[in-house]
């Protein structure tokens, strides 16, 4: 601690940190109390009528069957995300872990998906996965397997997902890398030597000591699949076709930007906001509790 | 039942062959110490033992059994690591259980074992602890009863003390020669530490460069070393080299010399043959009444152990130099000429360049 004495200035203190101040609340709370506000008014398209009508804007929000179906639709889409790139991601570090010819170039290709921008990663699985001109559909077409998610909901979804994940994997590969070159080698052998296969060695030993940085990256990438994913949906599938893949983050910008229902929109983006406040909170109560952080 | 054979074995890395050919054979129960400098190659041959390292040529076998083509868990084998190798997620119990779990033993009996061994170890009371709880010791002893629970046939250490201060490393050696005197189970320790070598090993093998340069108990090995690398390798402080010349009748004379300074019986069938003369510091003594002293050292250093003092310096000013270990109660002040012999059956001789034991 900083004695008083410290500042012989009474006022030099607070210039200090004025600049910090000032961007964040220039930045992060006025929006956001711009957004609280906005969330308790009706306005006309046309920004010419505005009234105050406290929670109406909520209230409505759960009356909404899109909306509700909006909630299931990101339900599924985050943890499907979350889940696919975490389990991608840990699957092709345990291998690139194995590597000994070429490692440095392994990683380097399995790191350059995150170099893409999230649009660009939604139009190349889009084309991938057209059903008139995508190899992948073409593939899968050859298979019998009837697949449009120009057309079809749960097509859409499943596109939607792998594409998201796609972007996502490069960056947990990186961290599960990392976790899993700090492992000391003398606990595989001691397991070796204890009798474990290679199998029981991941699970037993090797996966709980991955722990915090499965969890950290379970953080991570569930905000990712929560805001990030904007512009993959926005360049894909528009959060079509029927709100199959409207994600709630996308309907905010839908509603409010293009239906220009400014207030139900704040209202949206708040309950997201409390919602990734709850989700981190119960992750860091209940879920980091199962955590080893070991010594 | 846990005898061990080791014949011919060899290891590259790629194209770099780090053991040139290792033959041992350890009798069952009993306790072989690897020692060596870094990079010499003892903790790769133990490794193979362990089935960690594959065996580029030759051949190993455990209780008479080949286990080349075998995996670590089906050699019989318990290793004890460096760095300790506890699992830091599991309680100390659970560390001890892991492998016993994986064979599939009865709860009871994997609970009747696991208390035996922390008996034995004096760890009762950590059982549900962390490793991360404990100290160095404790985890050193936690990876003892680690494998001791498994009931090896063979116990495999690599350098376990090493991570340990120096106080605590000379307890837990007297424990693990204790232990194994106890279990009677055949052990294979590796450490560069030459003090732990002496005391554990029922015989030492003495590595360098890939190569055993001796198999023998301790003792043998320091009074007989078979090469000048292990004479001066075991002892502390290190073996007195000398660059000298066997004259005719077995006298060794140093070129600068007129006098020679020793005669060695064993050495009169090799006159004219260039050696490498070896002297322990602690067979160098102040003369006794009457006795001729063999040679004057100009004390250039003195170091005061208490109950030895350690003079280096050079013979009769010439640039060979000599450290001699004297009784403490002796008297030595730096610059001084202190005159001293040795006991031509203290001497070894090897050869110049190949460095092998001729004679003594």
């Amino acid at each position: 601690m900083l004695k008083r004495v410290h500042f012989k200035h009474p006022v030099l203190p607070y210039l200090l940190v004025a600049p910090q101040l000032a961007v964040t609340l220039i930045f992060f709370i006025w929006p956001a109390a711009q957004a609280l506000w906005q969330s308790m008014l009706v306005q006309d398209a046309f920004g010419l009528g505005t009234q105050f009508v406290w929670f109406q804007n909520y209230l409505e929000l759960w009356g909404d069957p899109q909306y509700l179906n909006s909630i299931k639709v990101t339900a599924i889409f985050t943890i499907s995300v979350t889940a696919l790139g975490i389990g991608s991601g840990l699957f092709l570090a345990t291998m690139a872990d194995r590597v000994i010819r070429f490692a440095s170039g392994y990683r380097t290709l399995l790191i350059t998906p995150y170099a893409v921008a999230p649009a660009v990663a939604g139009v190349l699985w889009l084309f991938l996965f057209n059903p008139t001109v995508g190899i992948l559909a073409y593939l899968m077409q050859g298979m019998g397997i009837a697949w449009n998610p120009l057309v079809n909901g749960e097509d859409a979804m499943i596109m939607v997902i792998i594409a998201a994940a796609w972007k996502q994997v490069s960056y947990n590969f990186v961290f599960f890398l990392a976790g899993l070159q700090s492992i000391p080698r003398s606990l595989i052998e001691a397991a070796a030597i204890d009798g474990a296969g290679p199998f029981r060695r991941f699970w037993t030993v090797i996966f709980p000591l991955l722990s915090p940085t499965t969890f950290f990256l379970m953080v991570v990438n569930l905000v990712y699949a929560f805001f990030e994913t904007f512009a993959t949906i926005h360049a894909t599938t528009s959060g079509g076709p029927s709100n199959a893949t409207n994600i709630m983050v996308y309907k905010v910008y839908k509603d409010g930007f293009v239906g220009l229902d400014l207030g139900s929109s704040a209202a949206q983006s708040v309950v997201l906001m409390f919602i990734v406040i709850a989700l981190t909170v119960v992750q860091f109560r209940y879920v980091e509790r199962r955590v080893e952080y070991g010594t | 039942m846990g005898a061990i054979g080791i014949r011919d074995v060899r290891k590259s890395f790629g194209r770099t062959q780090v053991i040139h050919g290792v033959d041992l054979d350890v009798a069952d129960g009993e306790f072989i110490v690897v020692v060596g400098p870094s990079g010499c190659g003892k903790s790769t041959l133990l490794r193979m033992v362990a089935g960690l390292e594959e065996i580029t040529e030759g051949e190993i076998a455990i209780a008479g059994r080949s286990v080349n083509k075998l995996e670590p868990k089906e050699r019989g084998i318990a290793m004890v690591f460096q760095n300790y190798a506890l699992y830091p997620h599991m309680s100390v119990y659970a560390n001890m259980a892991y492998g016993l779990k994986i064979a599939r033993k009865p709860k009871d009996e994997i609970d009747r074992r696991v208390r035996e061994a922390a008996r034995i170890l004096a760890i009762e009371d950590y059982l549900e602890r962390r490793p991360g709880q404990l100290s160095g010791g404790q985890r050193q002893r936690v990876a003892m009863g680690r494998a001791i629970v498994r009931d090896p046939s063979v116990f495999l250490f690599d350098e376990p003390l090493s991570n340990l201060d120096a106080k605590l490393r000379v307890q837990m050696r007297l424990e693990i020669k204790q232990l194994q005197r106890r279990l009677g189970t055949t052990s294979l320790y590796v450490t560069h530490d030459q003090v732990e070598a002496m005391t554990l090993a029922d015989r030492l093998v003495v590595m360098n460069a890939g190569v055993a340069e001796q198999i023998d108990t301790p003792l043998e090995v320091y009074q007989r070393p078979a090469t000048r690398f292990v004479a001066g390798f075991i002892g502390s402080p290190a073996m007195n080299f000398l660059d000298a010349r066997i004259a005719e009748g077995g006298d060794l004379r140093l070129p600068e010399l007129e006098d020679p300074l020793a005669r060695h019986p064993g050495a009169s069938n090799h006159a004219g043959r260039a050696v490498s003369l070896g002297v322990r510091p602690e067979h160098l003594r102040p003369p006794e009444n009457g006795e001729a002293p063999g040679f004057q050292l100009s004390v250039d250093l003195v170091e005061t152990l208490g109950a030895d003092t350690l003079a280096h310096g050079r013979i009769d000013d010439t640039r060979h130099e000599l450290t001699a270990r004297l009784p403490g109660t002796h008297k030595v002040a730096e610059g001084e000429r202190v005159p001293l012999t040795v006991d031509a059956s203290a001497l070894h001789l090897f050869d110049a360049q190949s460095g092998q034991r001729i004679a003594g």
